[in-house]
């Protein structure tokens, strides 16, 4: 399972950093929300890989659990995620209906500006 | 308990909301309860900083659960310091705002700031690693909305690049806690620094990963070579006193880089000893560099502030990268005086935006150019670090402290040559855009505008008696650089003792971990 987990992060992270260099903003996103997904996951395994284990302790019993932390984490960065890539929807979304053009890098900057932006 | 520690953010947490729930159509109570609120945090935060001056650091358990399993509010030295900096800076940007109109120009302006300043005032209170992720997401998400305040093409996608850039190095940040909480368990950061520093030699591999993980988000966040690529087209296409607000961000950086390199992973630490300091003092350097070409190069006036931010980041990260007592202490006045300093220039910038475009040529003079010329002269000496200001002050403490390092000559090489260029690029900006206005022979006619007219929506003509609070916002910083300067003894003994308490991280652990209670 180790094997499956790592690798289900690092293709999506791999994938998430090659969206993210693309240069429309839609391409961009879809990297942004795949790069949150590889980050929940990773954020999954901080407590180690348990299944079928609860995260209470049992006071009755010794049972196995798991960490309860990590998913609280992951709870709160998956919100937040899906909150900041709405916003970042519509910011896109603006930019694109206000320029009439999605790309992100600023292109049509003619004082040589886009150089550093 | 003290629950006046908790004030800073519970306040604005209560009047953003009700600013966008009940006074949404009413913008003269917006200003009032806004500004209410906002001289209400800089009284708060007096006091605590009061309270702090004497060297205890106060704790606030959320909630009364203790320390490693709740989450911790902690005031020391430092907290107090940046909470008043930031409240102080935060009532001028209001004024100004009040007063030139901006909060007019799009919705939910007061409730934005009072969001982004819960955020910026919860992240340099809280003591705990995730909440930290936290605060600076509150801030992030706040900044998005006053970034595109106004609207307009040019903004927008500006304020895209912003917002992709930060939301990445959000994603850096869990997997920099992740990281973290995978090898030590914790997250709150007394908690981090006792586990990190009880690690055997051979387990710090990962540690020494989330390390320098963590060191990248907040160079993020403090503009630092070669990741400060979202900061000057993100300052110089906001709104300018949204701008002069952010002038504090950049110091959130800084403020987390020195907290969590004193604290959790500090100079003791074997597995990361030296390891930041070695990487951020060139990339500081760098920094400079890159900053004062920058203002030499500008076109734009706002760019032009936006390069002299960078400026003063790679300054202050210089003397913060040397980690000894001495050189944070000089950080720590530098971190006063350039957040004043750069929102001061900020402020200038979008005077003379509104009055004859951000263009730096020469043009026909502008209305009360004479008042403005003076201020952007001020400001210019407090930015490039010339006496009589306490830029010259700071910058004089950064290389008296850089005496003992074994890069010294480098040091002092870039920092002299940067503040060289600096003035010559400030100068060269304002004899431009004041002096020649006045001779004909030099007048050209500005290039047609570049697409930027439509970001600029014309200004509806202030009312008369509100047409000074912009100038009184600007003198109010004013006044506080030459405060600053004249003062710098007493701001220097309290910058030392701060120092002092960030090298000595057992005062805080004991604090926070109520270690001397068992």
């Amino acid at each position: 399972m180790e094997i499956l987990f790592a690798s289900a992060v690092g293709v999506l992270t791999a994938a998430g950093i090659y969206l993210i260099l693309r240069k429309r903003t839609f391409p961009v996103i879809l990297g942004l929300s795949l790069l949150s997904y590889a980050v929940n996951v990773f954020l999954f395994a901080t407590g180690r890989l348990m299944i079928n284990a609860p995260p209470v302790l049992n006071k009755y019993a010794e049972v196995a659990y798991t960490d309860p932390l990590p998913q609280a984490l992951v709870l709160t960065a998956i919100v937040i995620s899906f909150g900041m890539t709405a916003v970042v929807v519509m910011i896109a979304l603006g930019a694109y209906l206000s320029a009439k053009d999605d790309h992100i890098d600023m292109i049509e900057d003619a004082d040589g500006a886009g150089d550093d932006a | 308990m003290n629950h006046l520690l908790i004030a800073p953010v519970v306040l604005p947490a209560i009047v953003a909301p009700f600013i966008i729930m009940v006074l949404r159509h009413h913008l003269s109570l917006q200003r009032i309860f806004s500004l209410a609120c906002t001289v209400a945090l800089l009284a708060i935060t007096l006091i605590l900083a009061v309270q702090a001056a004497d060297g205890t650091v106060q704790v606030y358990e959320l909630g009364n659960w203790p320390a490693p399993f709740g989450i911790v509010l902690v005031l020391d030295r430092l907290s107090a310091l940046m909470l008043l900096l930031t409240s102080g800076l935060a009532l001028a940007v209001v004024l100004y705002a009040i007063g030139s109109g901006w909060d007019a120009r799009g919705r939910h302006f007061h409730a934005l700031l009072q969001f982004q300043l819960m955020g910026i005032l919860g992240a340099f209170l809280t003591g705990d690693a995730f909440n930290l992720f936290v605060f600076f997401e509150v801030l992030l998400i706040a900044s998005y909305g006053l970034m595109i305040h106004g609207g307009g093409a040019k903004r927008l996608q500006a304020g895209v690049q912003y917002v992709v850039y930060n939301l990445l190095g959000s994603s850096l940040f869990l997997l920099a806690l992740g990281t973290l909480y995978a090898v030590t368990g914790t997250l709150n950061m007394a908690d981090l620094a006792v586990r990190v520093a009880e690690l055997s030699p051979d387990d710090t591999a990962l540690l020494r990963v989330g390390a320098v993980m963590l060191l990248l988000v907040f160079a993020i966040k403090a503009a630092v070579l070669p990741l400060h690529f979202w900061l000057p087209a993100s300052y110089a296409y906001a709104p300018l006193p949204v701008a002069a607000l952010f002038a504090i961000m950049t110091k959130v950086g800084a403020y987390a880089i020195l907290r969590m390199y004193t604290l959790v992973f500090g100079p003791d630490v074997a597995a990361t000893a030296g390891l930041v300091g070695d990487w951020l003092l060139p990339a500081a350097m760098l920094t400079l560099a890159v900053g004062a070409l920058g203002v030499l190069g500008s076109r734009e006036i706002g760019r032009l502030v936006a390069f002299g931010a960078i400026t003063s980041m790679g300054t202050l990260l210089i003397a913060v990268a040397l980690f000894t007592p001495q050189a944070t202490a000089a950080a720590l006045y530098y971190t006063v005086h350039s957040t004043l300093a750069a929102a001061l220039l900020f402020l200038i910038a979008d005077l003379v935006i509104e009055r004859r475009g951000g263009a730096i040529i020469a043009q026909r003079p502008m209305a009360q150019t004479g008042l403005i010329a003076t201020l952007f002269f001020v400001g210019a000496i407090a930015m490039a670090g010339m006496p009589p200001l306490s830029g010259f002050v700071g910058k004089l403490l950064v290389m008296d402290a850089a005496r003992d390092h074994e890069l010294v000559w480098y040091i002092w090489a870039v920092i002299l040559a940067g503040s060289l260029i600096t003035i010559i690029g400030l100068a060269r900006a304002g004899s431009e855009i004041f002096w020649k206005s006045h001779d004909d022979s030099h007048i050209r006619e500005a290039e047609p505008e570049i697409a930027d007219d439509d970001t600029q929506v014309p200004p509806e003509e202030p009312a008369p008696n509100a047409r000074a609070l912009p100038f009184v916002a600007c003198f109010a910083l004013v006044g506080s650089l030459v405060l600053l300067t004249i003062f710098a003894g007493p701001m220097m003994d309290y910058t030392t003792a701060t120092a002092a308490q960030l090298f000595d991280p057992n005062i805080y652990i004991d604090a926070v971990l109520r270690r001397a209670e068992q």
